[in-house]
């Protein structure tokens, strides 16, 4: 077969190759816009990541708390976030919450799938931060509690700086899968990544090439994050204990 | 607004949704069995000591583990075509597309089956003078099979869930069941919910279940 | 005022009683070695005094303060009541000094160099001084454990409780922990040391209390327990840790 790889620098309106490959404002490339289209991929992920960071710390942390009531709380929204597809989840958010939530109807749909995504993975975190919480020794509660740490403060200097430290490879997978979910965000015509696959390749016909560069901009998206998160894991290593330097 | 569930009578589940829910069914199930087949030969290709085997192996479940699930479901869709020479419909190509994507996931769980079997098993085999197949088919996938038994389910639950991203293509889903319904009797909102609903309580269920199977083997060992 | 007072102290795991009707108590300045086979109950007896383990029946005052009452303020109560503990449990992520200090600066409120400078004097009471800057993971057991002790220090605690300290240990670093203990209990540290250690019972303790299957059998002098225990229990208990 043969490449095609200048379908890039064709306007998107006329069709016409333009020298340079970049349009100017209101005569956009594919170039121009496959790269924007990275950019949605890219605040979306990195949003709903942070999102579900909050979320998900918070419920994991509810979960080994000894209050049997905050327990069952984060036990629910685990189960809940978790037992559900994404793409319904996203659908519930576009469709669902705002028609039974009214002052939400005014909310961008970007933000919409934010939440979605966010919350989706919020329970999969919840679940690496509970089991990063509940693989320190039960000693190290104790301790902390036997130095007159209230149970906040336990968690706060003790026990959450540990935990963290150890989940940070599953945080690191979690974030990486962010990215690759966050083309479900297609579905409520978000103009990521995944739409401009569906659209460019209807409009050119450059279907391979279309979904070549799209797969690789989702591959870098996840291998910089991962370097990221590498990177922290370096920063935060403790000397003396396994993997750390002396 | 007024939730009115009243349309979604019998008649029009069993026209809309029955359809789409089998499929969904047919489409975990098959992806399940052929993923899990064909996951264990990827396994064992990567865990054998000829690079021939274990480097295309290992190559071929990278990349599918890290392209978004519906950029592999459009992947096959383009290029199906093109390999066989006629458009196949979208639910044979989600059908293969999710056999060949779930494989990479199942070697996997099932590599890290096979390496928590002690070594001294396998050399156990050979000393009985079993053959490499006889070795691993007799002695160490029934056990590898076992240990990763709920992680096997709990991948299948996933994959369930992961299933309504055939949407992409416009395959006739559980989910694009409630969808066309909505759609046609104007109450969206409903039909959402109600999908959300079942995804739910067969996904929880399932995972109660492995959850109690769990246990069960955990006291065996 | 007895320092410890236990008055019939009773707690279940479920239907399994871990603790029956247990009382006794420790007066001001006085060391008791607590001693029994394992699954006896006695860690979780002395969890109970700082309120570590709840109970159902009974009662638990230190210095007068009842443990078990949900209105008494515990995290002030342990504040003031230093443990030891089988393995160590030094918070891994910050160094020796950050151990020392972090308590002091977040419960007691003292300011960081005064905090600090209390820190580095126990620490140089234990013989550590020079590790003050490593981090846990790159001491010893035994030095790991002097820390502790030091760090219980810092708080400047009305008693001590120990939970098996040395067990964990190496035989080598037995005596360097030992040590520093002896010394606390003949500058007359109130003390309550659940371990096997016969020997540091013998040095320095007043009384020992003998646990089994959840019931406090013995309580005597030492001399007295050392000399002839009453129960058929205590005795052989004895016979194998003396022949060891």
């Amino acid at each position: 077969m043969n490449w095609d790889w200048q379908v890039f620098c064709k306007d998107t309106i006329d069709g016409e190759i333009v020298p340079r490959c970049f349009g100017g404002p209101g005569d956009l490339t594919y170039l121009d816009w496959l790269l924007s289209a990275w950019g949605w991929t890219l605040s979306v992920s990195l949003l709903a990541l942070l999102v579900a960071l909050v979320f998900g710390s918070v419920m994991g942390i509810l979960r080994t708390t000894p209050h049997r009531g905050l327990v069952f709380l984060g036990n629910a929204w685990t189960e809940f976030f978790r037992n559900i597809p994404l793409l319904v989840q996203i659908f519930l958010w576009y469709h669902v919450v705002p028609a039974l939530i009214l002052p939400l109807r005014d909310v961008p749909s970007f933000l919409l799938v934010v939440m979605g995504l966010g919350l989706f993975t919020s329970a999969r975190i919840s679940e690496q931060v509970r089991a990063g919480i509940q693989s320190l020794p039960r000693g190290q509660r104790m301790a902390g509690l036997a130095l007159g740490f209230t149970l906040p403060q336990t968690y706060r200097h003790v026990l959450l700086p540990m935990a963290f430290r150890i989940v940070i490879p599953p945080l690191t997978s979690e974030s990486m899968n962010i990215v690759k979910n966050s083309a479900v965000a297609f579905a409520v015509s978000i103009s990521e990544l995944t739409l401009f696959a569906l659209q460019a390749q209807e409009e050119t016909a450059r279907g391979i090439e279309i979904y070549l560069a799209v797969t690789g901009l989702y591959f870098l998206s996840a291998f910089a994050l991962n370097r990221v998160f590498h990177f922290v894991e370096q920063r935060v290593r403790v000397p003396g204990m396994i993997g750390g330097g002396q | 607004m007024n939730l009115d569930f009243a349309f979604l009578t019998p008649q029009v589940l069993s026209s809309y949704v029955l359809k789409g829910f089998a499929f969904s069914l047919q489409l975990t199930l098959v992806a399940m069995l052929g993923g899990i087949a064909l996951g264990t030969v990827l396994a064992l290709m990567r865990l054998s000591s000829k690079s021939w085997l274990a480097l295309p192996a290992a190559a071929y479940v990278n990349t599918m583990r890290s392209i978004p699930l519906v950029m592999v479901i459009l992947w096959f869709f383009l290029l199906i075509p093109l390999v066989t020479g006629r458009p196949l419909g979208a639910e044979m190509s989600a059908v293969i597309t999710f056999t060949l994507f779930e494989a990479a996931y199942y070697s996997e769980i099932m590599r890290a089956g096979i390496q928590s079997i002690p070594r001294g098993q396998v050399a156990a085999g050979y000393a009985l003078g079993m053959t490499y197949g006889q070795t691993m088919g007799l002695v160490v996938l029934p056990q590898a099979f076992r240990n990763m038994l709920p992680v096997l389910l709990t991948q299948t639950i996933i994959l369930f869930q992961d299933t309504s991203l055939v949407y992409a293509i416009g395959a006739y889903d559980l989910l694009k069941g409630f969808e066309v319904a909505g759609k046609n009797f104007n109450r969206p909102v409903e039909t959402y919910l109600v999908a959300a609903v079942i995804y739910f309580v067969i996904s929880f269920s399932l995972s109660m279940l492995v959850r109690k199977l769990q246990q069960r083997i955990a006291i065996i060992r | 005022m007895p320092m410890i007072e236990m008055k019939n102290v009773s707690k279940w795991y479920g239907a399994f009683q871990v603790l029956a009707d247990c009382s006794t108590q420790v007066e001001k300045g006085e060391v008791i070695v607590v001693c029994g086979p394992s699954g006896s109950g006695k860690s979780t007896l002395i969890k109970c005094v700082n309120g570590l383990e709840p109970f159902q029946q009974g009662e638990v005052r230190v210095n007068g303060i009842s443990v078990g009452d949900p209105k008494t303020d515990l995290p002030k109560l342990r504040a003031h009541v230093g443990m030891v503990f089988q393995h160590f449990e030094l918070f891994p992520h910050m160094s020796i000094t950050e151990n020392l200090v972090i308590a002091q600066i977040k419960v007691l409120g003292r300011g960081k160099d005064e905090a600090r400078e209390r820190g580095l004097k126990l620490l140089d009471r234990v013989g550590l001084r020079a590790q003050a800057d490593k981090f846990p993971g790159q001491l010893s057991g035994g030095q790991q454990q002097r820390v502790a002790i030091a760090r219980a220090l810092a708080m400047d605690p009305i008693c001590m409780l120990f939970d098996e300290p040395t067990s964990a240990l190496d035989p080598e670093m037995i005596n360097e922990v030992l040590d520093v203990m002896v010394e606390l209990a003949q500058e007359g540290m109130t003390m309550m040391v659940v371990t096997h250690e016969m020997g540091f019972a013998r040095k320095v303790a007043h009384r020992v209390v003998f646990m089994d299957q959840g019931r406090i059998v013995e309580d005597d002098l030492k001399d007295a327990f050392f000399g002839s225990p009453r129960s058929e229990r205590a005795q052989q208990f004895l016979s194998k840790i003396l022949h060891h």
